[in-house]
Formats: C-alpha cells, sequence, structure tokens
C-alpha cells in the first residue's frame, strides 16, 4: 500500500503534467482584457484596439543592440508571406500559402502540427494566395479561405471541426483576412473587390459555423445607402473586406475598413457616392447594425480601398478626453474620428495628394480630378495602403509605413460584368522619369531592385494626432508594405521590400538596431514572451525570424 | 498591313486559308523590304478597340490569358500579323476565344496596339532582324558598350534580353533621342569612396545602405553607402543619337533585331 505521502506526490506529478501540454481555453474575457497579458498575441492587432503596442519592457533603448537569432521557422510555399502570427500560451499559430496552419513551439521554433485546407481550384483572387492570420476563440482556430470558406481548426490537435462556405469563389469571393472572435462570435469579411462583388461581413456561431447576422457592405433596395447607388450598380459594387476589424467592448461596435467600388477605376458606370465603399463603419457586434459610417473617398476612381485597420486610443485631443478612431488611408490623408458617433474631428494629407485639394468641415475631400494622361498623388498603391500602423499611448504617436513621391496615371475603360471575370474599368501606370521605365510593383518579386527612388520611396512616419504634423520620418530606398510594432520602451519595429528589420527609437526615429533578414517584409512583427523572455517575431520573404535577447 | 483588314471578311474559313498563305508570303516579303509600320494613330484606334473588346479576358497587361503574353509578343497560335489577324477575327473556339468581326482599320489598329508594345506613345517601324543585326555588329558598332550574350564592352547595359523588357517604341526612342529615353537605374553612376577610389559602371542594385554595381572593368562591386564620399549619376546618355548616323530603315531593322533579343 502506497503511503500518503507518495500519493500526494503522484498526484501533484499527474497535474503538473497534465496543465503543461493542455491549451489553456481562450475566452472572450481574455481577449477583451488581451492588453493585460502582453506575453500572448491573442488576435491579428495584438488587442482590440489595434495599437500593436506591447507592454513587454525586457527589451529596451539600451539593450536592443543584444538581439539575436532564436529560430527560424522556413515556409514551405512561395509568395509573399503577409500573416501575423498568434501567440497563445506559448504556442504560435500561423497561416502559410494557400491555406494552411501552423502550430510552433514559440521558443523553439519546433512545429507541433501542420493543417493544410484544400481549397477549390475555382479561387480567384486578384493580388495572390495571400492569407493574413487567424482567430482563437476557446481552442478552437479560425481560418478564411482563398475559396470563400470559414474552417475551424481544433487548436490542440490541428483537426478541421468544420467548415462552411461563405462566399462562391466562381464569382470572385474570396478571404484573405484573419477573422475576429468577439464574444461569442466569429467575425469576418470578404474580399474580390476587382470581380464586381457585392461586399458583406458577417458574424458566425463559434460551435456549428451558423451564420448568425450579415452586413452587406453595398446596400440593396430599401436600405439606407441605396440611395447613393444608380440603376443596378450596386449588384457588383465591390466593397471589399479584407483586413481585420477593430472592437471597443465598451461601445460594443466593430469598426470595419471597407475596400474600394466595383469597377475600380471607371465612376462612370456607377455615379454617386457608391457607400459604403472605401468608408468606415461601425457595428453592432450583436446584431450587426449599422451605427453610423464615415466615407473617405466617395465615387472613387484610384483604388483607394478603406481597408486599413482602425486604431483605438483614448486621448486627449486638443484638450478634450476624446474616445479617437485614428486613421491614415489610402487616400493620402490622416484623419482623426470620433469612434462614437463617427464624428470627424481633424484630417489632413500625409504624403502629397492632389486628388483632392483638402477636407471639408465635415472631412468630405474637395475633389480635384486629374485631366486624363496626367499623374494623380498618391498612385494606386496610395500613400499607405493595408500595412498595420502602430500607436504609442507612451509618445503619443502615430507610426506608419508610407509610400512617398509616388504617383500614378489612371486610364478609364469600359467594363462589362461577367461573372467570376475581371471588372476593373481600367488601369494605371506608375508615373517614371522616362515611359515604361520599371516602377515599385504590388510586392517584390525579384531581388534586384530595377527601379529607383526617382520613382518613388518608402518611409515610416511618426504623426502627432494632435497636430497632424510629422514628427519625423525614416527614409527607406524601396517602398515598405510592413507593419509596425511600437513597444513600451519606446521602441518601434519595422521592416520593408529590402529585407531589413529594424528597431527604431519612437520618440526620434533614429535606428537602433537592424538586421538583414533578405526578403520582403509584408506584415506586422509581433511581440511575446514565454518564461520571463521577450521575443520579437517578424515573416521575411519565406521564412519567419524569432529573436530575442543574448542568453 | 491594311490587308489583314479584308482577310476577315472572307466567308468560307478554307478560301481565308488559301488567302492567308499566299498574302503571308506577301506581306513577309514586304516586311523584309520595308518594315512592318505602325503608325500612332493606328495604335490609339487599338488601344480604344482593345480596351472595350479584348481587355475582358487578356486584361489590362495583356497576360490575362495563361501562355499569352501580348504585349511582349508571345502567343500560343500566332506569329506574323496575319496570324493574329485570323486569330483576332475566327476566335479559337477550344479555347473560349470568340470570333470579332472588327472593321478592317480596327483590326489593324489591334494588331498594331499589340505589335507597339501597347505603347501609344509613338509611331513604330520595325525591320529585319538579320540585317538588324548586321547593323549592330557593324556600322552600329553597337558592341563597343553593349554586351551581348557575354560578349561585347560593359560601358552599357547588357542587352541579351531587351526586347522582353523594352516596347518597340521604347527601343526606337532610345536609338533616337538616348536622352530622353534612359530610364533612371541605367544611368551611369560614378562612386568616389571615401579612400579616394573612383569607381565608373553601371548600378545592378540598391537599397538604404548599400549600392550594388558592375563597374567598366567587369568587377561586381557592393559598397556600403556609409563608405561613399561621392554617389553620381550622369544626368544624360552618354550614348550617341543613331537618328543621323542610320536611316529610317536601318534604324527600323535595328529595332527588329533589339526586339527579337528575348534571353529569359
Amino acid at each position: 500500500m502506497m503511503s500518503r505521502a507518495l500519493a500526494r506526490s503522484l498526484v501533484a506529478l499527474a497535474v503538473l503534467g497534465a496543465a503543461a501540454p493542455a491549451l489553456a481555453q481562450v475566452t472572450a474575457d481574455r481577449l477583451q482584457r488581451a492588453a493585460d497579458e502582453p506575453q500572448n498575441w491573442l488576435t491579428y492587432s495584438g488587442t482590440y484596439a489595434s495599437q500593436r503596442h506591447t507592454l513587454l519592457r525586457q527589451i529596451d533603448p539600451g539593450n536592443v543592440r543584444n538581439l539575436e537569432l532564436k529560430w527560424v521557422l522556413p515556409n514551405q510555399t512561395f509568395g509573399a508571406w503577409q500573416a501575423t502570427p498568434l501567440v497563445v500560451d506559448g504556442v504560435m499559430f500561423v497561416t502559410q500559402r494557400p491555406n494552411d496552419v501552423l502550430a510552433v513551439d514559440a521558443k523553439t521554433g519546433r512545429v507541433f502540427w501542420q493543417y493544410r485546407y484544400a481549397g477549390s481550384p475555382e479561387a480567384r483572387v486578384c493580388c495572390g494566395a495571400n492569407n493574413r492570420g487567424l482567430a482563437i476563440l476557446g481552442s478552437t482556430l479560425f481560418m478564411g479561405t482563398l475559396d470563400g470558406h470559414l474552417v475551424a481548426i481544433d487548436a490542440a490537435g490541428g483537426r478541421p471541426l468544420w467548415n462552411v462556405a461563405i462566399g462562391d469563389p466562381k464569382l470572385g469571393y474570396s478571404i484573405t483576412m484573419a477573422p475576429l472572435a468577439v464574444k461569442d462570435k466569429i467575425l469576418v469579411g470578404v474580399g474580390g473587390g476587382e470581380y464586381g462583388i457585392r461586399g458583406f461581413v458577417a458574424a458566425f456561431d463559434p460551435a456549428s459555423g451558423k451564420e448568425l447576422w450579415r452586413f452587406y457592405t453595398v446596400p440593396g433596395p430599401g436600405e439606407r445607402g441605396h440611395e447613393t447607388w444608380s440603376g443596378e450598380a450596386w449588384k457588383t459594387g465591390g466593397g471589399s473586406v479584407w483586413l481585420t476589424p477593430s472592437y471597443d467592448p465598451a461601445l460594443n461596435l466593430t469598426y470595419w475598413g471597407i475596400g474600394n467600388p466595383g469597377p475600380d477605376w471607371n465612376a462612370d458606370l456607377r455615379p454617386g457616392d457608391n457607400l459604403y465603399t472605401d468608408s468606415v463603419i461601425a457595428l453592432d457586434a450583436d446584431t450587426g447594425a449599422l451605427k453610423w459610417h464615415f466615407q473617405f473617398t466617395p465615387n472613387d476612381t484610384y483604388d483607394y480601398d478603406s481597408v486599413q485597420v482602425a486604431v483605438l486610443a483614448d486621448i486627449q485631443f486638443r484638450g478634450t478626453p476624446t474616445k479617437a478612431m485614428m486613421w491614415a488611408n489610402r487616400n493620402g490623408f490622416f484623419y482623426v474620428l470620433d469612434r462614437e458617433t463617427g464624428a470627424f474631428l481633424s484630417g489632413a494629407p500625409f504624403v502629397k495628394v492632389n486628388w483632392a485639394s483638402g477636407l471639408d468641415a465635415k472631412g468630405r475631400p474637395i475633389a480635384t480630378p486629374q485631366p486624363p494622361g496626367q499623374a494623380t498623388w498618391p498612385g494606386n498603391q496610395g500613400g499607405t495602403n493595408w500595412y498595420s500602423p502602430s500607436f504609442s499611448p507612451r509618445t503619443g504617436l502615430f507610426y506608419l509605413s508610407a509610400w512617398e513621391g509616388y504617383a500614378s496615371i489612371f486610364r478609364k475603360e469600359p467594363a462589362t460584368y461577367i461573372p467570376g471575370r475581371n471588372f476593373v474599368g481600367g488601369g494605371h501606370t506608375v508615373l517614371t522619369p522616362v515611359p515604361g521605365a520599371p516602377g515599385p510593383r504590388i510586392g517584390r518579386y525579384t531581388p534586384v531592385n530595377d527601379w529607383t527612388d526617382a520613382v518613388g520611396h518608402g518611409s515610416v512616419i511618426a504623426l502627432d494626432p494632435q497636430t497632424l504634423q510629422r514628427k519625423w520620418t525614416f527614409d527607406q530606398y524601396d517602398v515598405t508594405d510592413s507593419g509596425i510594432l511600437t513597444t513600451a520602451t519606446d521602441l518601434l519595429f519595422t521592416g520593408g521590400r529590402e529585407g531589413y528589420f529594424y528597431a527604431l527609437d519612437a520618440r526620434t526615429g533614429v535606428v537602433l538596431w537592424k538586421a538583414s533578414l533578405g526578403g520582403q517584409i509584408v506584415n506586422g512583427p509581433i511581440a511575446y514572451a514565454i518564461d520571463g523572455k521577450q521575443y520579437v517575431a517578424v515573416i521575411s520573404g519565406n521564412s519567419l525570424y524569432t529573436f530575442g535577447l543574448r542568453d | 498591313m491594311r490587308q489583314v483588314g479584308r482577310v476577315g471578311r472572307v466567308g468560307s474559313a478554307l478560301a481565308a486559308v488559301a488567302a492567308l498563305c499566299s498574302l503571308a508570303t506577301a506581306l513577309v516579303r514586304a516586311q523584309a523590304d520595308h518594315g512592318a509600320q505602325y503608325s500612332q494613330s493606328d495604335i490609339a484606334a487599338g488601344y480604344r478597340v482593345y480596351s472595350s473588346q479584348c481587355v475582358q479576358c487578356h486584361g489590362g497587361l495583356g497576360d490575362g490569358i495563361s501562355g499569352v503574353d501580348l504585349r511582349r509578343g508571345v502567343f500560343r497560335r500566332a506569329a506574323s500579323d496575319e496570324d493574329l489577324g485570323r486569330v483576332i477575327t475566327n476566335g479559337v473556339p477550344g479555347a473560349g476565344m470568340p470570333p470579332f468581326k472588327l472593321e478592317a482599320a480596327e483590326l489593324t489598329g489591334v494588331i498594331a496596339f499589340i505589335r507597339a508594345g501597347f505603347d501609344q506613345t509613338a509611331s513604330v517601324k520595325v525591320g529585319d532582324a538579320a540585317r538588324g543585326r548586321a547593323l549592330f555588329e557593324g556600322k552600329g558598332d553597337c558592341a563597343a558598350c553593349h554586351r551581348l550574350r557575354g560578349r561585347g564592352a560593359l560601358t552599357a547595359p547588357d542587352l541579351s534580353g531587351i526586347g522582353l523588357t523594352r516596347t518597340v517604341a521604347a527601343l526606337q526612342r532610345s536609338l533616337v533621342d538616348p536622352a530622353t529615353a534612359m530610364v533612371p537605374a541605367n544611368r551611369p553612376l560614378r562612386i568616389v569612396t571615401k579612400s579616394g577610389e573612383t569607381l565608373d559602371g553601371r548600378r545592378l542594385n540598391e537599397d538604404t545602405y548599400t549600392v550594388q554595381l558592375l563597374d567598366v572593368r567587369g568587377r561586381l562591386r557592393s559598397l556600403p553607402k556609409s563608405d561613399i564620399r561621392m554617389l553620381t549619376y550622369a544626368s544624360a546618355s552618354p550614348m550617341p543619337s543613331y537618328a543621323s548616323r542610320l536611316t529610317p530603315d536601318e534604324i527600323a531593322d535595328l529595332v527588329g533585331f533589339l526586339a527579337s533579343l528575348r534571353e529569359p
């Protein structure tokens, strides 16, 4: 017969043994308080406020030069790797092209399991087989797929739990964004703005995949906003959704950035403001009801998707406590909005802009379309785009990746809607000093930069939301599609197409440390911690790199 | 060129083929003698047709169909202008391309637009590649500066794949008015290092902190910008204009040769 002491210690061992591998439940409450557990990265943007600002303090300006490579996870597929990983209690979950999920030991980079979703060959996407990441709720991961499905995956075993079709891939519907879990729902939207889709966002039951509500980003007959469309144009009006929303639990509002109208470059085919394309919409998290909207670019002819991630912060705005939303838009303007009402508080261009001469008192652009054949600033890829910005409550500055000195010559062409085919109504060429000279494209496809900064360059801009002025600018030679991470120690991590991974001083923009990783960085760096040790992870080219301080 | 449009109206496919065979021979001979001329107005007219009828499937860059890159002259079922006219007029039933019954001027325009690489900035004339090669090696003395398949000087860009990256209009412009045609990345580079070394060459690659070049002695060099005292790009092209050195037909032949250089 076993002694009581031995029995007690065996029980203790059993508890310990069981506790280590079991994945903790990521409850809705944990997601809401994600800022309180900075060792984890629980949503695409880190927290519901989407500031991409970590409270971890181990890596600081004094020791950042001691960062060293801890591990590398090579991708098995080629192409731009735009995903932001999640980190949950020591386990990293990351997607890779086209719709694979990897569960990785975040300390060593060793892979626990890999799930490969077999998508339909009917899937069609404008800009590559991208996937930007996952949502987690409970112990279930959620991924949108290129063929328009939402898939639930068991985070422990990597096996699929359910799979529902949301949009028809034959009509150009796809999902590239990371879903967001809010309370008892999984929220996701559909891409396909170059295929004449009618965009929507929807909420799903995490247990079954049952659709609980749906909001069309292009309102139909009888719905508010339908009067901003003419004739049948709404049916192919676009309004794609391809970035993760933000959420304010106190207001119970989700904030979605909406993509371009269809066809992209020919507004003659869709007279009117074309709500809610190129807008931010505030939807009730429980019902999907529209609380307010703000349109950045009415009747867009420049492909200025407003899919940017809404950055939420409670700030003193010009002396008044304000529930602010900050937004650097693809159209070249930076905006401060009241996120409770949608009221426009302030806005100004952050790069050269000539498609509008400014914003009126309500924030509506004063349009100054350029004559055919003339250059429009910013160019088609925008003053910024989907690259996640950051806000530091410590510095009070808003940080973004921008394209400067970059313009396009847009052209308008006829367009006939054919289901599943490109429905764009024109095109664009980059303004170059010599006709036909190379310029920046959508992504880097070669290790050789065959164009020069005469056609534009990338920069990190630190904007003061109070004054709308730049505090500092960090110029790069090539353009950048990198997201930004700031820290509670006033560091700023970012990258660019050249493959440098930087730590800048968030107060001055001075480079404190850099590593040449070689491949384009087209995603946002994240921070996490395990056993009291802080890590910073970033994807460059076809590999995920994780850094920590030298032991 | 204009005969091609009329062929499109021949009702019987057999008759069309027969007509094409004789026409093709005639046209190939005509092209060899005078070069194929694509006027800027035809190209512009072709753009209007293309953007209303072709762009839906072939795309704004002409590469929307797998295995076809119209701008770069990569076709599945065509080599000559007559082939293009036939494919457009008859369609490719098995591959999903419908027949297009275009007016003669429209068909001429679309072919001109495709042959001009979608470049509407100039009228272009494309001559005989074999004669162009002789000019490249002889009268033009192009290899004195340019490299081709591992031979020739390193002063100016390697031309082995130039037909893939530049339109015929751009090639023509480079020969006639090189100062305005040279892309920024090809401007000759002079670097003076902090240690006093002077390097002349061509920029191959560049980023925020470094620049990579091929110097005139054939050395691949990579320099940190922090070691560079002076980095200057020539403001003008050192290439002479061939407008007065070659006849228009010779320039057309040289353009034909350069456009045929397609080493990937």
